[in-house]
């Protein structure tokens, strides 16, 4: 397992850089921390999965990246997000737009939403095309057709004409796949992609999403509450809760050696399949994480999970701990990582 | 133990070949230009104290069979019967007094509970509405389901925005067992909830069902939840069921290639684990437009000529295990037609 390449030490550059990057909203019930000093590295061609529960933050990061959030209310309150050697938060809008789209772009959750009703899907793929690539309308239709054959729409010749409407959920995914990839781009952020999808159709989605990945090269973030899609997608994976960066691994390491408590009540709590039942045939309880995730807007001084862990010292209410290396190439911030390791370390030679 | 396969005096809920055809309508005098087939044709039953769990994909009509069950949509065909009488034809308040018998929690805890009601108006409204006992037996009551529940006295003043979804969703099972019924239809009851809070949500279903013996239809999109909280589970495509066992056989044994497609789709938390998935072609059918003969043809892998023609019935292909598949129809019934 040493020997992966997400367990050993990169020597290339990341694409993508964040550094400490805080983003606030600023409401009537006070400053929400929605990210509150999250840094991480994206390196070419591999899956970084983020993963947490709803309001973790991990949307507004990559909301963030993208300079997608409207200010106000949201305000970045320090950090730095370099794509290659330039600070896109110092950026103009003029010129971030050459960036969206481009060289990061982005799917969302809902295709029906993102997509436009009133235009034909030909129409928005060979928009960006003719936009970022400045060619004629007749090579971005032509480019648009070639991408969603590549996408796997059948008749896509046909399909260029029609509206999101006319298409199913799947196919609109599809289609905006086809889009963001129209440009060839260096990183693709994927916001749980195939959350609203039925599992067949999921399954289709993820496995077209990986061949891409493979095809162009490109690097994808990919946001996802789901542990499944973690394990299938992913490469290195990054948990987030209450707006911090709890623990960071490769996909290997924190399933089967999670060092925080938050990210081991996750593993165990979720239903899997063909564990639910005893010897007997009786129903099996699924272990519960307690109580509920804290609030964003009260400042608290010690470890935002505390309450909930049963690791739980004096310590951890008073004293936030610092993410830091317990096993190679593993993070975690949690005052008993270190034990954690430590009792890894001994049972497993 | 599980209760083993529905016998006849324990059934709390049959449903009977049950139909329900929707409208579609076009044009300036919205003419009625076809059916939309949501529910063609489902049978089965539910014992007192089992968990039957229903899954399917959307637009399958899982939650349209719920409201049929509960008598919130009015049946195409089919009978319904609650407690050995059917409920099917009863009119608006011959209904009434069977609904204490029935009760439903939804998917989602932000709409489904009224905002200007405060927690305890919530839980004791159906006991009030039933008139069911002084106002000092209603209050007692209502104590004891929120403590049972999990929430102090306190929350009882609270309105719904000050609760988490997770809390809300509580307080939509505690109101639903208010007037202690029989037969509960929870649809996609988790579905809106983060992981974390799910398991505690699950964990209190199953243990409210035993503690009153509850027959519960669970409908789910999501496998791994309903294979946690069901005693036995039918699979849904298209209107029709295709499978139904009990839990253990047809997660060890699924027979139906829709089934299989399905165990195989979902993802798995370990990264050890690499299985070979059996990604189904193209979209889920209409149900507008159904296929002819076997609805799921169009994207199944073992698709023979007469899937093309002929709709395969649910049959039992070993004790209580049903599947509606020619691949697994009952020997000696069927000449071999494999091409």
């Amino acid at each position: 397992m040493d020997n992966s390449t997400a367990g050993a030490a990169r020597t290339d550059s990341p694409v993508l850089q964040i550094k400490d990057l805080r983003t606030f909203f600023d409401t009537r019930d006070g400053t929400v921390r929605a990210v509150n000093g999250v840094s991480l590295e994206v390196y070419a061609g591999e899956t970084l999965c983020i993963v947490g529960e709803s309001g973790c933050g991990k949307s507004v990061t990559a909301m963030t990246i993208l300079g997608l959030l409207p200010k106000p209310p949201a305000r970045i309150e320090s950090g730095e997000i370099l794509f290659q050697g330039t600070d896109l938060l110092k950026l103009e809008e003029q010129d971030m737009q050459a960036i969206r789209g481009n060289e990061i772009s982005m799917i969302f959750q809902e295709p029906m939403t993102s997509l436009n009703p009133v235009l034909t899907i030909g129409r928005q793929i060979s928009e960006v095309i003719s936009l970022h690539q400045g060619v004629s309308d007749r090579v971005a239709r032509d480019r648009a057709i070639e991408m969603l054959d590549r996408v796997r729409v059948p008749d896509a010749h046909q399909r260029v004409t029609e509206y999101p409407h006319q298409l199913s959920g799947g196919m609109r995914q599809r289609a905006m796949i086809a889009m963001a990839l129209s440009c060839n781009p260096k990183i693709l952020i994927a916001d749980e992609p195939s959350t609203a999808l039925d599992v067949t159709i999921q399954a289709q989605i993820l496995d077209l999403m990986r061949e891409l990945r493979d095809d162009f090269g490109t690097s994808i973030i990919l946001i996802t509450h789901d542990l499944g899609v973690v394990a299938e997608m992913g490469e290195r994976v990054l948990v987030m809760y209450a707006g911090r960066k709890v623990e960071e691994a490769s996909v290997e390491e924190l399933f089967h050696y999670p060092l925080h408590p938050y990210s081991e009540g996750l593993m165990t709590s979720i239903p899997r399949l063909n564990e639910s039942l005893a010897e007997d045939g009786d129903r099996v309880r699924l272990q519960e994480i307690p109580g509920m995730v804290p609030s964003l807007i009260e400042e608290i001084p010690g470890c935002l999970f505390a309450p909930r862990c049963s690791y739980a010292s004096e310590q951890c209410v008073a004293e936030s701990p610092r993410l830091a290396e317990h096993r190679k190439q593993h993070h975690a911030a949690c005052w008993e990582s270190g034990n954690f390791a430590n009792r890894l370390e001994s049972s497993t030679p | 133990m599980t209760p083993v396969v529905a016998t006849a005096p324990e059934n709390i809920l049959s449903v009977q070949d049950v139909k329900k055809y929707f409208d579609v309508r076009e044009g300036l005098l919205a003419k009625k230009v076809g059916n939309v087939y949501a529910v063609d044709g489902v049978s089965f039953e539910i014992a007192r104290g089992e968990t039957l769990g229903l899954v399917g994909e959307s637009g399958c009509g899982k939650s349209t069979v719920g409201r049929l069950v509960l008598r919130l949509l009015d049946l195409t065909a089919g009978e319904v019967h609650l407690k050995g009488v059917d409920i099917s034809g009863l009119s608006r308040s011959e209904i009434l007094p069977h609904r204490r018998e029935m009760q439903m929690v939804f998917q989602d805890p932000y709409s489904s509970l009224n905002p200007k009601l405060s927690a305890g108006s919530l839980v004791s409204e159906p006991l009030t509405n039933f008139k069911q006992g002084s106002s000092a037996e209603i209050d007692q009551r209502v104590q004891m389901l929120f403590e049972r529940v999990g929430f102090k006295r306190e929350a009882m003043e609270r309105y719904p925005h000050e609760f988490s979804g997770g809390q809300r969703q509580r307080l939509g099972i505690a109101r639903a067992l208010a007037l202690n019924p029989s037969l509960i239809v929870a649809d996609e009851p988790v579905s809106a909830l983060d992981v974390s809070v799910q398991a505690q949500v699950i964990n209190l279903l199953i243990d409210l069902q035993e503690e009153f013996n509850l027959a519960l239809l669970f409908i789910s999109h999501d496998l791994a939840v309903v294979e946690h909280v069901s005693h036995r589970i039918a699979v849904m495509y298209v209107g029709k069921l295709v499978e139904i066992t009990d839990t253990r056989t047809l997660f060890k044994n699924p027979l139906h290639p829709y089934t299989q497609a399905l165990l195989s789709a979902v993802p798995v938390p370990d990264p050890r684990e690499k299985k070979e998935k059996v990604i189904l072609k193209g979209d889920v059918a209409s149900p507008i437009n159904p296929p002819s003969g076997c609805r799921f043809h169009t994207r199944c892998p073992n698709v023979m000529g007469r899937c093309r023609s002929e709709d395969p019935g649910l049959e039992e292909v070993e004790t209580g295990h049903r599947v509606a598949c020619h691949l697994h129809a009952p020997a000696g019934l069927t000449p071999s037609l494999q091409r």
